[in-house]
């Protein structure tokens, strides 16, 4: 990359010149958003086959596996904001980590919500668990862990710088975390059947569920602009 | 550097002695903790020992939670945190050497106390031995987590209850493992496994914490 | 020996202080004065390395503190507000566990002069009065043999006595080639080769 266009990169690591950027950004992935999801939902509701064992009921993974992805991948994300700012001491990172929390707990709580939704007509209890519904519990809590501990400090330099520190540490600690309740899984339920084992994918199901992934991930996008938008106003 | 790290346990061995009641206080906490499980389920002996292995590492997870709070708030308020800070050896030592004491004084004993626990439980004696290396195993890490927990909460409002919702979820590897190997061992298979992965645990925890707890003391005390 | 560029510190959404330069030799005596809140208990953590100023940097011996870490803070010592004692153990354990950490060896006797010269009784800290404890704080000085010393309102709880004794030492430190940078809000009659004034506060 040449030097020119590398400087111009970092001109945007200010708040100031990222504001109506990231407005831009916001607008445009809101509207890829909409569209997504009704291309998602479409082939989701309308499309993929009913399934032979569940019904119609496992239509519900098209949002419950997206979401689950979308709370992963954000939180890998958030570690990575909060890597950038402790590394380069840079505001506009934290702000970013501390805009990137609140998606992903919502997305953690909608992939608990509907994997409840989902367990009920099936398994016949509103709460199966599972390695998938254990961890994205403990995930939910990692979240919840990130905000309240940035809510407790009073100085902003000293909240963003720790809150990132913990965000660095859950995220050295969620492979771990995923790995172990998944043996506890197995130990403990043995070959009964699980929530995570989805019916067997037909590509249109797939195809579904990826539509409904991109559809979350731009709407991620979209809220975590318009919030760090926000926090900048807030802050500067 | 060693030398300041012998100091250092050494100096919080002492004031552990000199405030026995503190330290009594959190193990008497652990023999409570696990006393009220059977209050609340019943007493039938084969429930109990089916969920023995659970309660006491749950009593010790908790245990270990309470007394983190011991670590460093006192040495924060009277200001020879700030001189630690400034001492002659690396933080990242510093972090270590207080970890060790506060697992001598808040874990090892709860390695020792928990056949007391087993033997009301009614556990089969042949698991005694794993339970109490699980524990040692275990125990260490948990201190060296909740001592990263402990950093970043330094003199918040709040701080116990806020500490245990960051700590909480970073100990369930521990938990899953270290329960885990007992019951494995009750179920007449081999522990091994999940004493080896806690042992792993231990050398990561002991690798990296240091780094992790320096950082958090060093943005908490900014 | 301490130079200090173009500090400006900021805490919160308020700047405390901004531009404070200045270069201290050995033998010089820095007080630091401004109006309470004005940022001078700040500006010497960041003196220290405890904190990092948000622009300008300190060097210590030409090289910046950040990159010498215990290579320099082997070379100070810091008495912030807090005395750094600790209540359930006697002045004399303190002393000898302060020193240990600093990585300076001193002999009993030395320890036990130096309590005995300021005049703390041996007693669990906790029965000694807030005077006494900062004289307690204060025997770290006659032990060590560090160049600079950083110290936050050393005058503050102490007596007629404890002052003149606290002056003579800083005399002494000074006078065999060391530094002392101090604040105090107190008029107490030492003679110091500059000032340093943060103002009025924000």
């Amino acid at each position: 990359m040449n030097p020119n266009s590398t400087l111009r990169w970092f001109r945007f690591a200010s708040p100031q010149t990222f504001f109506p950027l990231a407005g831009t950004i916001a607008l445009g992935c809101a509207a890829a958003a909409a569209l997504l999801a009704l291309g998602g939902l479409y082939v989701g509701l309308v499309v993929a086959p009913t399934d032979a064992q569940q019904g119609e009921v496992y239509r519900i993974i098209f949002i419950h596996v997206p979401a689950a992805w979308m709370s992963m991948f954000i939180y890998v994300v958030m570690a990575g904001w909060a890597a950038i700012g402790l590394a380069f001491n840079t505001r506009l990172s934290f702000m970013m980590a501390q805009a990137l929390a609140p998606t992903g707990a919502l997305f953690t709580f909608i992939a608990l919500w509907t994997g409840s939704l989902w367990g009920r007509p099936t398994w016949g209890t509103y709460w199966v668990w599972d390695a998938r519904l254990t961890s994205e519990l403990i995930l939910l809590f990692l979240y919840l862990g990130f905000m309240a501990l940035h809510a407790a400090i009073d100085d902003p330099r000293r909240a963003d710088r720790a809150s990132a520190l913990l965000a660095i540490v859950g995220a050295v600690n969620v492979p771990i975390i995923y790995y172990s309740v998944q043996w506890w899984n197995t130990l403990h339920q043995g070959a009964s059947v699980s929530i995570t084992r989805a019916p067997s994918m037909a590509a249109t199901m797939l195809t579904g569920m990826l539509l409904m992934a991109l559809a979350f991930w731009a709407y991620s996008i979209a809220a975590v602009l318009v919030r760090v938008r926000c926090i900048i106003r807030e802050r500067e | 550097m060693l030398a300041v790290a012998r100091t250092l346990v050494h100096r919080d061995l002492l004031l552990a002695l000199r405030r026995r009641s503190d330290v009594a206080t959190a193990l008497l906490f652990f023999v409570i903790v696990a006393s009220l499980f059977p209050l609340g389920v019943g007493a039938e002996p084969n429930l109990l020992r089916a969920i023995s292995p659970g309660v006491i590492w749950v009593a010790a997870l908790l245990s270990s939670m309470l007394s983190l709070g011991r670590l460093f708030a006192a040495d924060h308020a009277d200001g020879t945190l700030e001189q630690m800070l400034l001492g002659a050896a690396p933080l990242g030592v510093v972090a270590m050497a207080k970890c060790l004491a506060h697992w001598l004084v808040s874990g090892l004993p709860l390695v020792a106390i928990a056949p007391l626990i087993a033997l009301q439980y009614d556990l089969a004696p042949g698991l005694y031995g794993v339970l109490a290396l699980s524990l040692l195993l275990g125990t260490p890490v948990l201190s060296l987590i909740g001592a990263i927990g402990a950093a970043l909460t330094l003199g918040l409002r709040g701080g116990g209850v806020l500490l245990a919702l960051l700590v909480l979820p970073l100990y369930v590897p521990v938990l899953i493992l270290g329960a885990g190997a007992v019951e494995m061992a009750g179920a007449g298979l081999q522990p091994d496994g999940q004493l080896l992965l806690l042992g792993a645990l231990l050398v990561l925890a002991a690798a990296f914490s240091p780094w992790a707890i320096a950082a958090a003391l060093r943005i908490s005390m900014e | 020996m301490l130079e200090a560029a173009e500090l400006e510190c900021e805490r919160g959404a308020r700047t405390l202080f901004r531009g404070v330069s200045f270069v201290l030799r050995a033998g010089e005596l820095l007080r630091v004065a401004g109006a309470n809140g004005s940022g001078k208990t700040s500006l010497l953590r960041i003196l220290c390395g405890l904190a990092r100023p948000s622009a300008g940097a300190v060097r210590w011996k030409g090289q910046p503190i950040a990159g010498l870490k215990e290579d320099y803070t082997r070379e100070l010592v810091y008495i912030g507000h807090a005395s750094a004692v600790k209540d359930d153990l006697t002045p004399r354990e303190n002393l000898e566990i302060s020193c240990r950490l600093a990585g300076r060896a001193a002999s009993g006797e030395a320890l036990a002069a130096a309590l005995v010269r300021l005049g703390v009784p041996e007693l669990p800290v906790r029965k000694l009065s807030q005077g006494q404890r900062r004289r307690a704080a204060l025997a770290r000085l006659l032990v060590s043999d560090a160049l600079l010393w950083l110290l936050d309102e050393p005058f503050a709880t102490l007596d007629a006595e404890g002052i003149s004794n606290l002056n003579g030492l800083m005399e002494k430190q000074v006078s065999r080639g060391g530094a002392v940078v101090y604040t105090t809000h107190q008029e107490v009659g030492i003679r110091s080769t500059r000032v340093v004034d943060l103002g009025a506060g924000a």
